[in-house]
């Protein structure tokens, strides 16, 4: 079996997986990062995404090879040890979250297009959010959670 | 309650979105045992077969693979089903056997056919590929009339495709009544088939310790006591001492997580026969065709009126489809659950309802959120909103003409069901205030100026939720109780937990039961803890569904905290030296009234576990109390929806512009969170309305078997919603509270056609299928045109 090397939220990481292992499965099976999640298997629902040196991806897009020697971010990685990342901050002050499931592949894209597009209009970020399916919410309060974001990040 | 209060009322930020923002929820798939192996479900692709032979042989010796079970190795009770409909003649429904793996017929698509367990699941999803299944394919019945109508059996042995034949009502009398009517308005109504979709797709892990004969089942449920019962009594005959069944975090459930699934049967029986836990875990392919889903009726409805537009009486004949099999709670939902909410929020004397339930080769159906609720409320308001048509009233006087008045509750209807509250008119004022309804001829107007068409549409609704009084339900069919258990534990030092038997799955109780705790002990959000989802620390529940979380079992929790305070008052009398009937309990402080004598409460938490000097025969020691709530009836929130769309009849697009709910949920704990759930019901109203529907080919194979082809809402699909409340209280529960996690999607659906159909009446198109995709809206459109242009 192969091995790949990357670095996972600052740390250097290695391990051997399959030629079909997907970077999800590498992240969530060997290096026990659970909070990205896989809630479809056609790349549509977004629950996955992290960031791969620097964009946003669906971790259920890549095989873990092909991520050899990239920066990677989950979820786990974006708080500054107890003080919440600006976005994680805003979905809880908005209630941007009900079960939660969709959450961290929510706001690791939703930090992305901050970062791209600090302006985004609400137009332009629910049209951002078409990879990224909540069925809790209805999406009002992670646009406003994104909105408040936009001031503070 | 002041800006920055934790107590009741407060928008009190949640305690649970810690965990899961930074990564560290704990879903079913996140749990792994040491030693784990993994399953695989092979399942039908045929909708309809009988299953000839099975050659399991190659996938045994594949690398790997522990073993490989089919439905012959598994002499297990089938999967039970929780509620039995009587049919108008009497007969109890058809119960059909529901083998976990499929026996000698496969009946739906995605049917489990056999399990292969293995090392890995890559190991044994490839061994799967290896079985050898001869199947014979039959016929498939897949359209309910065509299963009326056909010899085609989804069962043979029961040799007819109806479950159940149930009215409720008096025909004779209701015909009579037709046939003095001024006027009668027909509708034919289709509520479509949807698939539920939580986020999280389902899991199971079964673990089996042989020293102690103890199994432990981690699984996605709504309701892990239910689960522990009906598969540990009726499938497989494991005492609920020895197992456990635990639902952690939850990834959204809106019905489908309700019911006891074959996986869960599976990978709990096979634990000790491969000698290891066993993890499956769907992929979201297997959650099209393997989770229950929703709506799928086919109904006719007349209203009879008189000349002034009000309503005389309603006859309503319904097809239900069931699938395959009975789901957990499925023969209930398309009666007990819709035709009861046929009055609706109108005063109509007489109601008859026919409901014919129909086994197809199809996955079967149960609740989803609302469950029978939106089904009887979209039939309903587009037949109100056809009545106003043909007796030329507007959309409110029609209504406003028919509404219960306020001052008429306690409101028997015809249909079973007594109401306590509501206030209808207010509800319905306050929505067009909050829409700009008077400001909508001028939005009309600069639409039609771009080319385009606007309209609105209005639902005025009541749902029956808070489910639900035992005896009422026992006595109509319901195999179990409805009422909820709470656990109040007072530590020595004075925090508390709450074992609650209800779960959350999103809705976040453990924010809104601490608020509930705060308030009546006067105690800080930190020292109270809200614990559920495992039956070795909950003492019992029957779970989360029909928005009953906090009517229910947040009544329970206070009847719990009553039993807390005045135990707490007895041990402040002791050491204070008064009589029990002087202790007033305020703000978390124990006083003799008219004196400076008191006890805070951790101060009494602490007495009560160093009991060095109590009355051992009149005071025991501890502070932890129990209660079981049953409630004394259904709770009825009900409101109004408005929605305005725009509709470009060149495109067919659809495009929500404004979407109004004022609803009266009863009191509300945290507004914030009330918020949110009326927002996500009403994402899958108008998901249901416009973008939603399952859809099977006339072989039985499930088309929209995945993200690519089952339209779920996104982000941009809708405008930013307004909701709002106007309350009244319901008058039988000690909070007031009604439930909010259903009028969304509830209330939701008609509105939206109502509007898609008042934006293209003047085309011709006078009615408008679910869901108003655009190219069903296109083909109206275009099929109105020649009608039109006649006209």
């Amino acid at each position: 079996m192969p091995t790949v090397s990357m670095t996972v939220n600052g740390k250097k990481v290695s391990g051997e997986v399959e030629g079909r292992t997907l970077l999800v499965q590498f992240l969530r099976e060997n290096l026990h990062l659970t909070g990205t999640h896989v809630g479809c298997d056609t790349s549509q629902c977004g629950a996955c995404v992290v960031h791969v040196n620097g964009d946003s991806m669906k971790s259920c897009t890549l095989l873990a090879v092909q991520a050899e020697g990239a920066e990677v971010t989950t979820i786990e990685g974006l708080a500054d040890g107890d003080t919440l990342h600006p976005m994680q901050e805003a979905f809880r002050d908005n209630h941007g979250l009900q079960c939660g499931f969709c959450t961290p592949g929510m706001v690791m894209s939703a930090v992305d297009l901050v970062k791209k597009n600090p302006k985004a209009s609400e137009h332009e970020i629910r049209e951002w959010l078409e990879g990224n399916i909540c069925r809790c919410t209805g999406y009002h309060n992670i646009v406003k959670s994104i909105q408040q974001a936009q001031q503070t990040m | 309650m002041p800006e920055g209060g934790t107590g009741i009322g407060a928008a009190v930020k949640r305690v649970e979105d810690k965990r899961f923002l930074t990564g560290r929820g704990n879903y079913t798939d996140d749990i792994n045992r040491p030693n784990q192996s993994y399953a695989y479900i092979l399942r039908s692709s045929h909708a309809h077969a009988t299953i000839n032979s099975i050659d399991t042989a190659d996938a045994a010796s594949s690398p790997g693979v522990l073993a490989v079970f089919t439905g012959a190795d598994m002499d297990t009770g089938g999967l039970p089903c929780g509620w039995q409909v009587h049919s108008k003649d009497g007969s109890p429904m058809h119960e059909p056997v529901h083998p976990p793996l499929a026996k000698g017929k496969v009946r739906h698509v995605g049917d489990p056919v056999a399990v292969v367990i293995a090392d890995t699941y890559a190991q044994a999803k490839d061994a799967a590929e290896k079985i050898a299944v001869n199947y014979g394919p039959l016929p498939a019945v897949v359209n309910m009339n065509d299963a009326l109508a056909s010899s085609t059996y989804v069962h043979d042995e029961i040799g007819t495709n109806l479950c159940y034949d149930w009215e409720i009502g008096d025909e004779a009398q209701i015909d009579e009544a037709f046939a003095k009517a001024h006027h009668v308005t027909e509708i034919d109504i289709v509520n479509n088939r949807l698939i539920p979709n939580a986020m999280e797709p389902r899991a199971a892990v079964g673990e089996y310790d042989r020293a102690t004969d103890e199994y432990t089942l981690f699984t996605t449920s709504q309701n892990p006591h239910v689960i522990r019962l009906l598969m540990g009594a009726f499938v497989l005959s494991i005492p609920e001492h020895k197992l456990r069944v635990v639902a952690p975090d939850v990834g959204g459930g809106f019905g489908s997580k309700i019911y006891h699934y074959a996986e869960e049967a599976i990978v709990t029986w096979a634990a000790p026969k491969v000698g290891r836990p066993i993890k499956w875990t769907a992929e979201r392919g297997e959650s099209f065709m393997s989770d229950a889903h929703g709506r799928d009726h086919i109904s006719k409805a007349r209203m009879a009126m008189d000349a002034e537009g009000k309503f005389l009486a309603l006859k309503v004949e319904t097809k239900a489809n069931m699938g395959a099999y009975l789901s957990t709670f499925a023969p209930c939902v398309p009666t007990y659950l819709y035709a009861t909410l046929l009055a609706g929020v109108y005063a109509t004397p007489l109601i008859y309802c026919n409901v014919k339930a129909v086994f197809t080769n199809t996955v079967p159906v149960d609740a989803y959120r609302g469950a029978g609720r939106p089904e009887a409320t979209y039939l309903l308001e587009r037949l109100v909103a056809k009545c106003a048509r043909e007796m030329g009233m507007s959309q409110t006087d029609i209504r406003r003409a028919n509404f219960i008045p306020a001052d008429a509750f306690p409101y028997q209807t015809p249909v079973a069901l007594q109401y306590d509250s509501g206030d209808f008119t207010a509800t319905l004022d306050k929505a067009e205030v909050a829409h700009d309804v008077a400001g909508f001829e001028a939005r009309r107007k600069e639409s039609e100026a771009r080319g385009k068409r606007r309209g609105i549409g209005y639902s005025t609704y009541l749902e029956a939720c808070g489910i639900a009084p035992s005896a009422v339900v026992g006595s109509l069919g319901a195999r179990a109780g409805l009422y909820e258990s709470a656990e109040v534990r007072v530590h020595p030092t004075g925090s508390v937990t709450v074992f609650t038997g209800s779960h959350s799955h999103g809705q976040g109780h453990e924010t809104t039961f601490a608020q509930l705790v705060s308030e009546r002990l006067g105690l800080p959000m930190e020292n109270i803890e809200i614990s559920h989802g495992d039956t070795n620390k909950v003492q019992f529940g029957m779970g989360t569904y029909g928005s009953r979380s906090l009517a229910v079992g947040g009544e329970a929790i206070v009847k719990a905290m009553d039993k807390v305070v005045n135990k707490a008052k007895k041990i402040a009398a002791h050491i204070l030296e008064a009589s029990e009937s002087d202790i007033e309990f305020k703000d978390g402080t124990f006083t003799v009234a008219g004196t400076d004598r008191s006890m805070a409460f951790g101060e009494v938490a602490l007495a009560a576990y160093v009991p060095h000097n109590f009355p051992h025969d009149e005071l025991e020691p501890g502070l932890d109390e129990k209660a079981f709530y049953d409630p004394l009836n259904f709770t009825f929130p009900g409101g109004c929806h408005i929605c305005e769309v725009e509709v470009d009849p060149d495109t067919g697009v659809v495009t929500v512009e404004r979407m109004t709910a004022v609803d009266d949920v009863g009191r509300v704990i945290n507004p914030m969170i009330v918020e949110g759930q009326i927002h996500g019901g009403l994402a899958q109203g108008i998901g249901q309305a416009l973008l939603e529907g399952c859809v099977y080919d006339e072989d039985g194979q499930l088309v929209t078997g995945s993200y690519m082809d089952y339209c779920m809402p996104r982000a941009d699909n809708f405008p930013s919603f307004s909701a709002g409340t106007e309350i009244t209280l319901c008058a039988h529960n000690s909070l007031g509270v009604k439930g909010c996690g259903e009028v969304g999607a509830i209330g939701s659906p008609p509105a939206v056609i109502n509007a898609v159909v008042d934006a293209l009446w003047d085309l011709g198109v006078h009615d408008m299928p679910m869901p108003a995709s655009p190219q069903v809206v296109w083909k109206a459109v275009q099929a109105a045109a020649p009608a039109a242009a006649a006209e």
